[in-house]
């Protein structure tokens, strides 16, 4: 009698993975960094390039690394969201500009304003490529000792905010008490 | 969300346009064979489901040019693999590693075989036991 | 008002759908002939209407109805008329549609050809297709209406894909979906018999002809995908294993079990249940295909854009009507074995083989396509699935199924004699083992194992399926010749020897290149000569390209010249590569253009692709011989017509 159940018992397994499955979104890639030190880097500085911004600049602090770049729609969109936090001055935001034009990242910055404490150039790519960034705009979140704590594809906005950074955030300045 | 990523995917180069390395990668035949297999295993993290090798999007070229360097600094392919990995997780490669979750995934062909085997075997024998009738059967050629 | 006469179309074939659906089923049960004969004109009914509705679909498109958002989104003025047309089917809506009409083809043409059935168990066939259509058609009008408006319609919509522009993708989908599709018959003739309660060898002869036609529909559709894909998408390639392609094949593997299941049930009534769980399961992965495209649960080039809401209304449909059948097939198939024999070497054996071996095939595509989402599910992190997995896993049964095919064909039933088989095979063999061990070395310059193995098993498969026919041409005169059923199959196995052939050398023997060229510049590649003449722009219809001039020779003489294009589509701006290819019998030589380099040189990849034509010539033989096999005397409603009055309306299993 088993062999006539199997049939309708496996398709009764698969209907609830596929229930789950449709409310995923099959293109986010999440980070195999969660949890684990974040990549070391050095980049020359997008507004002096005499001087370099990277890891150590952040260690020791919560930070905020946003990849961003001028040809992103979606870096537009999430920029006056990153003033207001810049402006909060609550936790440090460093940029990556990511395989962009100087010239064109430096009026951008000039025009629409700079939440960044600095922004590294990353001309080719290198740099993006070790944090295993596949779009623009992506933002992680780093503990103090380096550890990545959350990464965000997608553009920030106050909802993204409160929901997932806040209570990482929290917990993270909690555990350091 | 959805809407978002793919407004950005319409920014970058199509992919549906070619990938093509300006000249031969390399002169040493091997290390030619090792970079074409390589890239052909290696998924473009921001496309619709296509390798490293066939996309034009512009994070394939720059895995790519990663791949070649590494390539010359005499990693092998393993390594390789695993820099892809470390920085994009599994996802990155249409060969599935094995490990753990994946080990099904790998021994399933044989297994299949094996079940499908078992059961043929018990149909004939079971079969075999049984008489041949005699029925006219329907004509066919 | 064009749109809005459509989408009252669609409303009236609900309806019609609805008393289809139901009333001749109720009428089956409760054996009452004026319910059961609701069948047949009801589903007139919903085809006249169905048409209608794709008509004024078509209408809105030829004219660039705007107001429509549907043709707003997927059309433009300046499109061709030809792609205008194909525009309808283009995307998510307008498929639905052209679904709804082609399941309700079907159903006319099984209202038209079905007078042998008994009366119940044509009214519950045409009952099955008819809630099916029900599902299909609340589908759209509740999720997926084409004839939603656009008001205020923008001036020029936003342009049909560029990638559909192209008459190869224009009719894959029509002819993929009648495949498709049409297993919805057999599907219906199983869950018939299921509700009767009854199946013997006159249902597998009705179901036969059905599935064969849907089969090979679906062979020439694949077909039709795979060699746009290789043509259009400028990379060489002719199969990637991407989800959407699985989706298409594993109904083709299930298919091809099936018919060979029948075969079984209708010469010896074995194999029942197992022949209406393939039956089942063909459509279900029909089914499954059409859920995975359009819910965005998978990632692929071929997916729909569309949404989870979608997903969940062709979900919960796939619940019922998979769930609903698998339900009836475990309460009604233990009743259905018989105990009739075989011995070992018997056709029934190597049937078995070919039923197990094409089920492992399919298991495992399916397994690979859902892993990725069973790990995602299960949060066991996210991985890739792909070709250098499905190539290994698809082997491993198929290459013992290929010295299998054929093999079937010259045994007899219930059991067969070792020698006199061994004395047909001789022959075969040693032109298998020559030829197929020999070409690969003498003709491409290089011996391997896998090629060798592939070609082996090519030229086999064709010996073997040469057997019959050239017996049937030696024959004594007055003796019968072959029939066209054992034609037909001799021809389809041919077919699969030569898709067999195509896919081991163009795999084992491709030479690619990618180089930089400027104007004027030669360069050789696999023995030919490839030289840039020139790059020039030039306007089409809807779009800009820059074209280039390449001649091709051979030691030194001058063959022909390709012109790859890149084009850049107005109304999109996306770029698309037009590659020029010199196809001959024996060979493809590909050329393509990539990006500028700066200095008037640009990127090209040139590729020589021996015998990669054989891929689909294998393919559209295999269909013809199931063309052949179909319209077998046999099937013809007139013979069988006469046996209505002695075939009784089936026997208790």
């Amino acid at each position: 009698m088993l062999r006539y159940l199997a049939p309708i018992i496996v398709f009764a397994i698969m209907i609830p993975v596929f229930l789950i499955g449709l409310n995923r979104d099959p293109t986010e890639l999440p980070s195999p960094y969660i949890g684990k030190t974040g990549p070391q880097f050095e980049l020359p500085r997008l507004l002096d390039a005499q001087q370099t911004v990277g890891s150590a600049d952040y260690a020791g602090n919560i930070a905020l690394i946003n990849v961003w770049a001028t040809w992103c729609v979606g870096c537009r969109q999430e920029h006056g969201f990153l003033l207001k936090l810049a402006a909060k001055n609550d936790l440090s935001i460093y940029g990556i500009n990511w395989r962009d034009r100087r010239e064109d990242a430096v009026s951008w910055l000039d025009q629409l304003g700079n939440p960044y404490v600095a922004s590294g150039f990353d001309a080719d790519g290198r740099v993006g490529i070790d944090w295993g960034v596949y779009g623009a705009p992506e933002t992680f979140l780093i503990d103090a000792d380096g550890t990545v704590l959350y990464k965000h594809i997608s553009p920030l906005n106050q909802a993204v905010w409160d929901e997932e950074f806040v209570p990482r955030i929290q917990a993270a300045r909690g555990e350091s008490r | 969300m959805k809407h978002l990523l793919l407004a950005l995917t319409l920014l970058l180069p199509s992919a549906v346009a070619l990938a093509i390395d300006t000249g031969k990668a390399f002169d040493d035949p091997v290390l030619q064979a090792r970079y074409e297999k390589i890239i052909s295993e290696v998924r473009c993290l921001k496309c619709q489901n296509q390798t490293i090798k066939d996309s034009n999007a512009f994070l394939a070229g720059d895995l790519r040019r990663e791949i070649r360097r590494m390539l010359q600094e005499g990693k092998s392919d393993a390594e390789i693999f695993d820099f892809l990995v470390v920085r994009y997780g599994e996802f990155a490669l249409y060969k599935p590693r094995m490990s753990g979750k994946t080990l099904v995934l790998w021994i399933a062909p044989l297994l299949f075989i094996g079940i499908g085997g078992l059961i043929v075997f018990r149909v004939i024998r079971g079969r075999m036991a049984m008489p041949l009738d005699d029925e006219d059967e329907i004509a066919v050629g | 008002m064009i749109a809005e006469i459509g989408h009252f179309a669609l409303i009236l074939a609900l309806s019609l759908a609805i008393c289809q659906g139901v009333l001749p089923l109720l009428g089956a049960h409760r054996n009452d002939q004026s319910l059961m004969a609701v069948a047949r004109p009801a589903a007139l009914g919903q085809f006249v209407f169905v048409i209608v509705a794709f008509a004024c679909l078509s209408w809105s498109f030829l004219n660039s109805d705007f107001s429509v958002k549907y043709v707003a989104d997927h059309s433009q003025l300046a499109l061709p008329a030809i792609y205008k047309f194909s525009a309808v089917w283009g995307a998510h809506e307008g498929s639905l549609l052209l679904w709804i009409v082609i399941l309700s083809a079907w159903t006319i043409a099984v209202s038209r050809y079905s007078q042998e059935l008994p009366e119940a168990f044509g009214a519950r066939v045409i009952g099955v297709l008819g809630l099916l259509s029900c599902g299909f058609l609340l589908f759209t009008l509740l999720t997926s209406n084409p004839f939603e408006r656009l008001i205020p319609a923008p001036l020029d919509g936003a342009d049909l894909n560029p990638l559909l522009q192209d008459p190869g993708l224009a009719i894959h989908p029509p002819i993929l979906y009648i495949g498709y599709v049409g297993f919805s018959v057999a599907f219906a003739f199983a869950i018939a018999a299921m509700l009767s309660g009854h199946l013997d060898q006159a249902w597998a002869r009705w179901t036969r002809p059905w599935t064969t036609w849907s089969w090979l529909f679906l062979t020439v559709g694949i077909a039709l995908g795979s060699w746009w894909a290789y043509y259009e998408l400028g990379w060489g390639g002719w199969w990637f294993w991407d989800p959407v392609e699985n989706a298409s094949f594993m109904p083709w593997l299930a298919g091809t079990a099936l018919i060979h299941s029948l075969a079984v049930t209708e010469k010896r009534g074995l194999f029942k249940s197992w022949t209406l769980l393939l039956a089942i399961t063909a459509f279900s992965l029909s089914l499954l295909g059409t859920f995975l495209v359009r819910s965005g649960i998978l990632i692929s080039v071929h997916a729909f854009a569309t949404d989870p809401a979608r997903g969940l209304f062709i979900l919960t449909f796939l619940g019922i009507v998979i769930g609903g059948a698998l339900a009836l097939y475990a309460w009604r198939a233990p009743a259905l074995d018989s105990a009739a024999g075989f011995r070992p070497l018997s056709r029934e054996t190597f049937l078995l083989l070919n039923n197990v071996l094409l089920v492992i095939a399919t298991t495992l595509v399916l397994a690979g396509t859902l892993a990725p989402l069973l790990i995602e599910v299960l949060d066991a992190g996210k991985i890739s699935v792909g070709p250098p997995w499905f190539e290994v896993a698809f082997a491993i049964p198929m290459i013992p199924l290929l010295f299998l095919v054929g093999l079937g064909m010259h045994t007899a039933w219930r059991t067969q004699a070792l020698q006199p088989l061994l004395r047909q095979l001789k022959v075969p063999a040693v032109i298998a083992l020559l030829v197929g061990g020999l070409l690969p070395g003498l003709v491409y310059g290089r011996f391997g194992v896998l090629v060798t193995v592939g070609a082996i098993a090519a030229f086999w498969v064709m010996s073997v399926a040469l057997i019959q026919p050239i017996r049937s041409l030696r024959r004594a005169k007055g003796t019968p010749g072959i029939t066209r059923a054992a034609f037909g199959m001799s021809v389809a196995h041919f077919g699969v020897g030569l898709f067999t052939l195509g896919v081991t050398i163009v795999s084992a023997f491709t030479v690619e290149a990618d180089l930089s060229l400027s104007p004027g510049q030669k360069v050789e590649v696999a023995g030919y000569e490839f030289e840039l003449r020139s790059l020039k722009n030039l306007q089409g219809p809807n779009y800009q390209a820059l074209e280039g001039e390449i001649d091709i020779s051979k030691d030194g003489v001058f063959i022909g010249q390709l012109r790859p294009q890149k084009r850049t589509y107005l109304v999109q701006q996306s770029p698309m590569t037009e590659a020029g290819i010199m196809a001959s019998w024996n060979r493809d030589l590909f050329v393509a253009l990539g990006d500028p380099l700066g200095n008037d040189a640009w990127s090209v990849r040139l590729q020589y692709k021996p015998m990669i034509r054989l891929i689909w010539l294998g393919a559209l033989v295999m269909a013809l011989g199931g063309i052949i096999a179909a319209s077998d005397r046999r099937y013809r409603v007139n013979a069988t017509a006469r046996q209505k009055a002695a075939v009784p309306s089936g026997e208790p299993a």
